[in-house]
């Protein structure tokens, strides 16, 4: 029998995360610091009106891009939010999760062989969406001592002729790293000089616990080269209902709307009714888990101190981002050492890219109480650890 | 801070006053000043547990009692109010909009000794027209906190 698969596809490896995840699920008692997902259960408020469009019987399909109630909802977050106005009827695409408006952005903008930048540590869809788009990924190793952030000396280092996009991964999944107004300002000088775009992925943006958010769309010129992604999953704890948006230019909108409704008609009617409900009606639901992530944050901070783990202070999304390479080991080593002597999984750093080597990710989507119990174990490990050093 | 440190000691009035200045990113000392200012000003006015009653062998019998009362001159309702909530095993008392006047959260060891403090004590009392008294059969939720058990973490496994 011929080969039926694609190498294209067959060639992309799989991602680290799953690994530690398939010993937690087997392993009694332990405790995973690994969930990518908010602990808090969606409002209730907003679970009501996805019930009450069943009982209405709303389910039909929507129109393509999505309700037209909901994108012009999301309009007015946007300029609430960000001072940015979109025309929802040509701007806006709904889609399945913030991930579908990656993949979508990508297919749309890339022909092959261009270059699609993109800063790692960062989520680990970006690369294998941009090889399955036709493009040449081009990693920018972000680092430590610049807090995680993207320099503009770094971004004009990794630009060539072929540079179409940059993806914008802030804040930051795994680092907890955001990009201020400073920062943004002057990685978009670098990026209005080459004429290139940007798929800025927003999806933590209600999770900043330093200034409010800034979307680099928001800033002059910007506007007309950027694809702003959002979503319901983080800010409103909506992960399983699978929502999420893409706002930019509509020559590029509407070529997302042409693959997408190819692909997958429409996002969800149901989740589509309760994120109407969200948006009207969430901004107190939003502040107050914000406030609960903020509480968590600076007690895993402060542990850290205490332990004497060093570790960059986070100001976004729901991870921390400790470095580990005091104890001569690889981030997958600890990881498999900790879950192994201590039950508790972290995700090692280079799930997220070689750059992530010396670090792990810890997740604080989980209670104050689960925090504790895992900060103990953390400590006992590091000091066991230590005490081998000698 | 202070709203958010309300917040959190309204859900947790056990947390320590080290681990409250470390979550809510402050000295120990501001903790310890705002929490005697909140004493001193009457905001905070107890630290209270909550207490699933109905998981112990004691028994306990709450009732809740719509009382209409005429309201007397230049004191409004407060002088009948203060007679009600003079009685120790009242626990709570609130003026109310609608159909009746006070509602007043009673609690006894029994359905008797429920049912006698009505009949002897507050419908007797001259400015109250009519009492219904409700007794609680179930409580799911009570102070913010719901009292079933709640499941375990049901988040799976998923990459990314």
């Amino acid at each position: 029998m011929r080969n039926p698969l694609a190498d294209k596809v067959v060639e992309i490896k799989p991602s680290g995360i799953r690994k530690f995840f398939d010993i937690v699920s087997e392993m009694k008692d332990a405790i995973s610091l690994g969930v990518g997902e908010p602990d808090f259960d969606t409002p209730w408020h907003i679970r009501d009106e996805g019930i009450y469009s069943l009982e209405r019987g709303r389910t039909f399909y929507t129109s393509n891009a999505g309700l037209k109630e909901l994108r012009q909802e999301i309009c007015n977050y946007m300029k609430r939010k960000n001072n940015i106005e979109y025309d929802w009827a040509k701007e806006v695409l709904i889609t399945v999760g913030g991930s579908e408006a990656i993949d979508m952005g990508l297919r749309a903008m890339i022909n092959p062989g261009e270059e699609v930048l993109i800063p790692q540590p960062s989520y680990v869809s970006y690369e294998p969406c941009a090889i399955l788009a036709g493009a040449t990924p081009v990693i920018i190793d972000l680092k430590e001592e610049n807090e995680f952030r993207l320099t503009a000396q770094e971004l004009e280092d990794a630009i060539t002729d072929k540079t179409k996009v940059l993806i914008l991964p802030f804040p930051n999944n795994p680092t907890g790293a955001i990009m201020e107004r400073k920062d943004l300002e002057a990685i978009a000088e670098v990026i209005l000089k080459h004429d290139i775009f940007v798929i800025s992925d927003e999806i933590y943006a209600e999770l900043s616990y330093k200034e409010k958010h800034v979307s680099i769309a928001s800033l002059p010129g910007m506007q007309e080269r950027t694809i702003l992604i959002n979503g319901f999953s983080k800010a409103y704890a909506m992960t399983g209902w699978r929502l999420g948006y893409a706002c930019g230019p509509a020559a590029i909108i509407g070529q997302m709307t042409k693959i997408h409704q190819f692909a997958i008609m429409c996002a969800p009617t149901t989740s589509q009714y309760a994120a109407v409900e969200a948006l009207k009606n969430g901004d107190s639901d939003i502040e107050e888990m914000r406030v609960a992530y903020n509480q968590r944050r600076r007690y895993l901070m402060n542990a850290f101190r205490e332990m004497g783990l060093q570790c960059f202070e986070p100001y976004g999304a729901f991870y921390v981002f400790p470095y580990i390479g005091e104890f001569g080991m690889t981030s997958d080593e600890f990881a498999q050492r900790f879950l192994e002597e201590e039950r508790v999984a972290v995700v090692p750093g280079t799930a997220f890219g070689d750059s992530g080597e010396g670090f792990v990710r810890i997740s604080y989507a989980y209670s104050l109480e689960n925090l504790k119990v895992a900060i103990g174990r953390l400590e006992r490990f590091i000091n066991k650890l230590r005490a081998e050093k000698g | 801070m202070r709203e958010e440190l309300l917040a959190v000691i309204e859900k947790n009035s056990r947390i320590d006053l080290k681990e409250l200045a470390v979550i809510l990113g402050v000295q120990e000392i501001d903790v310890v000043n705002e929490l005697q200012a909140l004493e001193d000003e009457g905001v905070i006015c107890g630290y209270h547990t909550l207490i699933n009653w109905e998981k112990t062998s004691l028994d306990k019998v709450t009732a809740l009692i719509e009382v209409r009362v005429t309201p007397q001159r230049g004191q409004g309702f407060d002088n009948v109010a203060e007679r009600i909530y003079r009685y120790p095993e009242v626990r709570s008392v609130y003026l109310i909009s609608g159909g009746f006047d006070l509602m007043v959260i009673l609690e006894g060891k029994t359905l008797r000794e429920v049912s006698s403090f009505v009949s002897d004590k507050l419908a007797p009392l001259e400015q109250v027209l009519s009492t219904a008294t409700h007794f609680i059969l179930k409580k799911y939720k009570d102070h913010g906190t719901i009292f079933i058990q709640k499941p375990e973490d049901e988040r799976e496994m998923i990459t990314p």
